[in-house]
């Protein structure tokens, strides 16, 4: 299954493929660019032999240190049609450089985006609500990422920032 | 309070051309009809719902961020703080991952007791969702005559791992401890009185006529929808779609054992209920086939560099006192690579993705929670309708918080 998807997206989109050394993973997969994204999963979305129409999960992966292109952004998808076939997408992408949204295609992927925002600070072109999601809003840094440290640099100020301002905030509102 | 001004500024622009009449309410982060800390806000015009937006992030811890820090069998107890309701089911699913980027095979007794554990925890995890759901709109001894069997699995739960709520069952290659003598008669006794329980809670609660009325047709999604959303279990079947990851990439031994998969027409609130009944069935019935048949043998693999010696050898033995310092000093090494498993819990598709370089802890670790995914669509499911059956749709898709913010 997955050689004929790559032989289709080669012969439809190979301007689109990065050559890249397959990863020792249990899930076969394909690199993409950034640019890429939306018009091919589209493609295998209404394809109708593949049919990957349900996204299955989406985060990424930062790479720091052990890759030269430090962020990957990871789009499982699967097939019901194929048996529940699985292909995962990659997109490689630098620190500061941003991927187009697939809220479009699918649905699904709107939270899952924000989640990767929130935590690796990748951003998300045409992204319909691109805000924190599981963080607060005045939260300083990305979590996930290979250089943020554990207990977070500092960050045990915030808690009482957050108290400070807000009960301000109300103190002035009732007068 | 300081909770809700945290998105304050975020409403006050979203909200700010109220129309008149309407009204903002704040449903949560710690109101009573919410499991867990969950909040919504929500704009209604009289009793109807205009829009909602669902504000997440209340418990969230990171896990993910920890994993990077934790050794494979030390991330064991975050899975615990995932999804609080049916524990064992996280926990067998993050050590079948480790077990198949290790390349081990355990046991089949093993494999035997983590399908009637995981059976037990969706059947529990499937009493809580409908039991508070009869709860919420109104009708709380359905809940209790259910919750007493959910105490009954809850005292098995606790002799085999020794703690009800953060069981921390299995370890990479086998389980921390033997099954205990009386464990298949507790079983058995169990299922032969949750039987007629359910029959007992089907009378008095699914066919009630006030319970119809509340539920039917209520927080519907087409199938199309779903699947676009990411639904999976029980709330996607509640749609129509026949898809249970146990029968289409059988994981441990379900290929082996006879289960149907019930579905639901339209996926409303009352589906979602009937299609959890029947699964509570259904796995009575894989437990039954398994429960008699727990083949002897050793309750891990017999993997010294991987599963922990007993103490009494620990302290006798020198092999073994070498193994353990290995163990608990290097961790287990993990081969450099990649791996996603999705396994069926209790509220659908969880997948664990751990990415290795070999070393002691994993490089990343992500895991895929059902919730995340079906919690998106809650303000399509209420928009339109009534305030009291946004209450009823939220109980019915059971979003656990500690799996929604993991």
């Amino acid at each position: 299954m997955i050689e004929s998807i790559l032989e289709f997206l080669k012969l439809n989109y190979s301007h689109f493929l990065i050559e890249e050394e397959q990863r020792n993973s249990n899930i076969p997969h394909v690199f993409l660019k950034p640019e890429g994204i939306v018009p091919v999963l589209e493609a295998l979305k209404t394809h109708e032999k593949y049919s990957l129409s349900y996204l299955n999960d989406l985060t990424a992966v930062d790479w720091l240190g052990k890759r030269k292109i430090r962020f990957e952004v990871l789009y499982l998808l699967r097939s019901p049609k194929n048996k529940h076939s699985q292909i995962q997408i990659r997109v490689p992408i630098d620190e500061g450089d941003s991927v187009p949204s697939i809220v479009s295609v699918f649905k699904g992927a709107n939270w899952p985006e924000r989640e990767v925002y929130d935590l690796f600070g990748i951003p998300f072109i045409n992204h319909p609500n691109l805000e924190r999601i599981v963080l607060p809003d005045n939260f300083v840094g990305y979590p996930l990422r290979k250089d943020y440290p554990l207990e977070g640099p500092g960050q045990d100020y915030l808690i009482q920032d957050l108290l400070q301002i807000h009960i301000q905030d109300d103190i002035s509102k009732e007068d | 309070m300081v909770m809700y001004e945290k998105t304050k500024a975020h409403f006050n622009e979203k909200f700010k051309n109220l129309p008149e009449g309407h009204l903002l309410v704040n449903l949560g982060p710690s109101h009573p009809a919410t499991h867990g800390i969950l909040q919504n806000v929500i704009q209604i015009d009289g009793e109807r719902i205009v829009e909602a937006e669902s504000v997440i992030g209340y418990v969230h811890r990171c896990f993910e961020k920890l994993g990077e820090r934790y050794d494979y069998n030390q991330f064991l107890v975050c899975t615990d703080r995932m999804n609080y309701v049916s524990t064992p089911m996280n926990n067998i699913g993050w050590i079948l991952t480790v077990e198949k980027m290790l390349q081990i095979e355990v046991p089949d007794r093993v494999t035997y007791v983590r399908m009637i554990i995981s059976e037990l925890s969706r059947i529990m995890d499937h009493i809580v969702c409908v039991g508070i759901l009869g709860v919420d709109i109104g009708a709380f001894s359905g809940f209790l005559h259910l919750f007493h069997h959910r105490e009954n699995i809850y005292q098995v739960l606790e002799k085999l791992t020794g703690a009800r709520l953060t069981t921390t069952f299995c370890r990479v290659g086998g389980m921390e401890r033997d099954i205990y003598p009386g464990f298949v008669e507790e079983i058995q006794l169990v299922c032969r009185e949750l039987k007629p329980a359910l029959e007992e809670f089907n009378n008095l609660l699914i066919r009630n006529r006030i319970f119809q009325d509340r539920t039917a047709g209520i927080g519907g999604i087409s199938q199309e929808e779903a699947l676009a959303y990411g639904y999976s279990g029980p709330n996607l079947r509640a749609t129509g779609v026949d898809w249970d990851i146990r029968k289409d990439q059988p994981y441990m031994l379900y290929d082996k054992v006879d289960f149907d998969i019930p579905v639901g027409e339209d996926g409303s609130v009352l589906h979602r209920t009937l299609v959890r009944m029947e699964e509570i069935r259904q796995s009575i019935r894989i437990i039954e086939q398994l429960i008699t048949n727990i083949p002897s043998g050793s309750y891990h693999a017999d993997l010294p560099h991987i599963f922990l010696p007993e103490k009494d050898k620990v302290y006798n033995n020198m092999e073994e006192l070498i193994y353990h310092f290995k163990i608990i000093m290097h961790g287990i090494k993990v081969p450099s690579g990649e791996c996603y498993l999705a396994t069926e819990a209790a509220n659908g598709e969880l997948g664990y993705t751990i990415i290795s370089e070999g070393e002691k802890t994993p490089w990343r670790v992500h895991v895929r929670r059902p919730c995340f995914w079906y919690y998106q669509s809650f303000p399509d499911l209420v928009r339109g309708g009534l305030l009291a059956d946004s209450v009823a749709t939220m109980s019915s898709l059971n979003v656990i918080a500690g799996e929604l913010d993991c």
